[in-house]
């Protein structure tokens, strides 16, 4: 059975159309990259499954927990990096404090920041920031993990230490969504992959299959990363 | 003639007054400011109405004619004797009211200028509406408003002179009874300079807690 399943969702903003009739499951483990074009709706997928946007129809079924990777980091400035990881673990799951506290350092010491847990995300690189905004979504222990492009907010020098990051979750089997526009990241690190065009699922299936499609608006898309 | 250390020290209690008319309306009008930009932020219809009418009013009226009117209402309206105590309830009430409608409104832009995404990394997180509010959203928006906070007060300490209308026996109505008892303007200027270092330690005050807030 499936971990996560999303069925026929539909989703209108201002009387037009944004998501289409979208269904697809993710299976414990598995690492689903969502690709396409600005616009398609991917973010509105992710926004759905994670309660910050209403569906007007479909299902969604899930019954576990999740966490959420914004784009744009979404740290909380007037808290530590160490406060921004542990302050909802304690706050609001009521764990002990010292227990959190301990894995809010081994994952700063995973994403190579142990020296920054007293730093304010204003300190902070982007890349700092993306990888601390990932520790404070794993520090809740979520059963699955949604990305919503994780690196396009960062110069390109320096998204690689994000994705690096990511590819050892994938490594540990982590479940998560990614959508992302780092086509060869998508290669290497999903197993699942789901082309989005205008509201669409327009192709989907392996890498190897999505990437060697003969769909003229996937490889009209695709074309446009060959450079 | 007046004796300078008279004058001085006469002065200086009706500094003392205008000091407590300062803090008092700190005191009520900070928390009431942010009770009605809730209000005037609410999804509810009437309350984000009464709020808006509340604050236009307040804002649109002069504050010396509100304080004649708080004053004056409990003898006009219901006509209930004017006890000497009700003149100091009496400012503090119409000045932490005006003052509330001006706080109000600087909330209100200081959160509406915190971006969307921290309450939804807030709401993901699991963090309870509540939570959000006074974990993640209050602490910002006083941030953001502090230089705002800071004009406020300044000119709030300028504000309290007027609570002479109704015979407060505050630094500037003491001032203006020493000037026509002397028949000179020396007690009205030494009150200003009096007014200015108040406002000087006021600005320098507000000036160490933006310090003290700027580690992010
Ligand atoms: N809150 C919103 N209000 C109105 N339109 C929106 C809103 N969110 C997204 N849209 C529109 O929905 C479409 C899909 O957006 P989005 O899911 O963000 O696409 P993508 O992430 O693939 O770039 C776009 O046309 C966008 O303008
Ligand atoms: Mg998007």
């Amino acid at each position: 059975m499936s971990l996560f399943e999303m069925k026929n969702i539909k989703k209108s903003f201002d009387g037009k159309e944004v998501l289409k009739d979208i269904s697809f499951s993710v299976e414990k483990g598995q690492v689903l990259a969502i690709i396409g074009p600005s616009g398609s709706g991917k973010s509105t997928i992710l926004r759905i499954a994670t309660g910050l946007e209403t569906k007007d129809a479909g299902d969604i079924l899930f019954d576990g927990t999740f966490g959420l990777v914004f784009q744009d980091f979404n740290l909380f400035p007037h808290h530590s990096v160490m406060k921004n990881i542990t302050n909802a673990p304690v706050k609001v799951q009521k764990r002990d404090k010292k227990e959190v506290n301990n894995v809010a350092k081994d994952l700063l010491k995973k994403m190579g920041l142990e020296d920054k847990e007293n730093n304010y995300p204003s300190q902070l690189s982007g890349g700092e920031k993306q990888r601390v905004s990932i520790a404070r979504a794993l520090a809740m222990n979520p059963d699955m993990l949604f990305f919503d492009e994780p690196t396009s907010a960062l110069d390109p020098e320096i998204t690689g230490e994000v994705l690096k990051v990511i590819q050892d979750l994938a490594k540990e089997h982590m479940t998560m969504v990614i959508v992302t526009h780092e086509m060869n990241f998508a290669k290497n690190v999903a197993d699942h992959i789901i082309f989005m065009d205008d509201g669409y699922i327009v192709e989907e299936g392996t890498p190897e299959e999505v990437f060697g499609s003969d769909n003229q608006r996937m490889k009209e898309f695709l074309g446009k990363f060959q450079d | 003639m007046y004796l300078f250390s008279t004058m001085i020290s006469e002065l200086s209690f009706g500094l003392i007054t205008s000091i407590e008319i300062f803090l008092l309306t700190i005191l009520f009008s900070m928390p009431l400011g942010l009770a009605v930009a809730l209000g005037r932020m609410s999804k509810i219809r009437p309350i984000q109405w009464i709020m808006k009418a509340y604050i236009s009013i307040m804002r649109g009226t002069p504050l010396m004619l509100q304080l004649i009117v708080i004053f004056f209402a409990p003898y006009y309206v219901f006509g209930i004797g004017l006890s000497s105590d009700y003149r100091m309830i009496a400012v503090i009430l119409a000045f932490s009211i005006n003052y509330a409608a001006y706080f109000a409104e600087i909330y209100r832009g200081g959160f509406e200028s915190i971006p969307k995404g921290q309450t939804e990394a807030a709401q993901v997180l699991g963090y309870s509406k509540f939570q959000t509010f006074y974990m993640i959203r209050l602490p910002q928006m006083f941030k953001i408003v502090l230089p705002s906070i800071t004009n406020e007060l300044i000119t709030l300490v300028k504000d309290t002179s007027l609570s002479f209308v109704i015979a407060i026996p505050e630094m500037f109505t003491v001032a203006k009874q020493i000037a026509a008892a002397d028949s000179s303007i020396m007690a009205l200027l030494v009150a200003g300079v009096f007014y200015y270092i108040f406002n000087i330690i006021v600005a320098w005050f507000m000036e160490y807690v933006e310090k003290r807030m700027d580690y992010y």
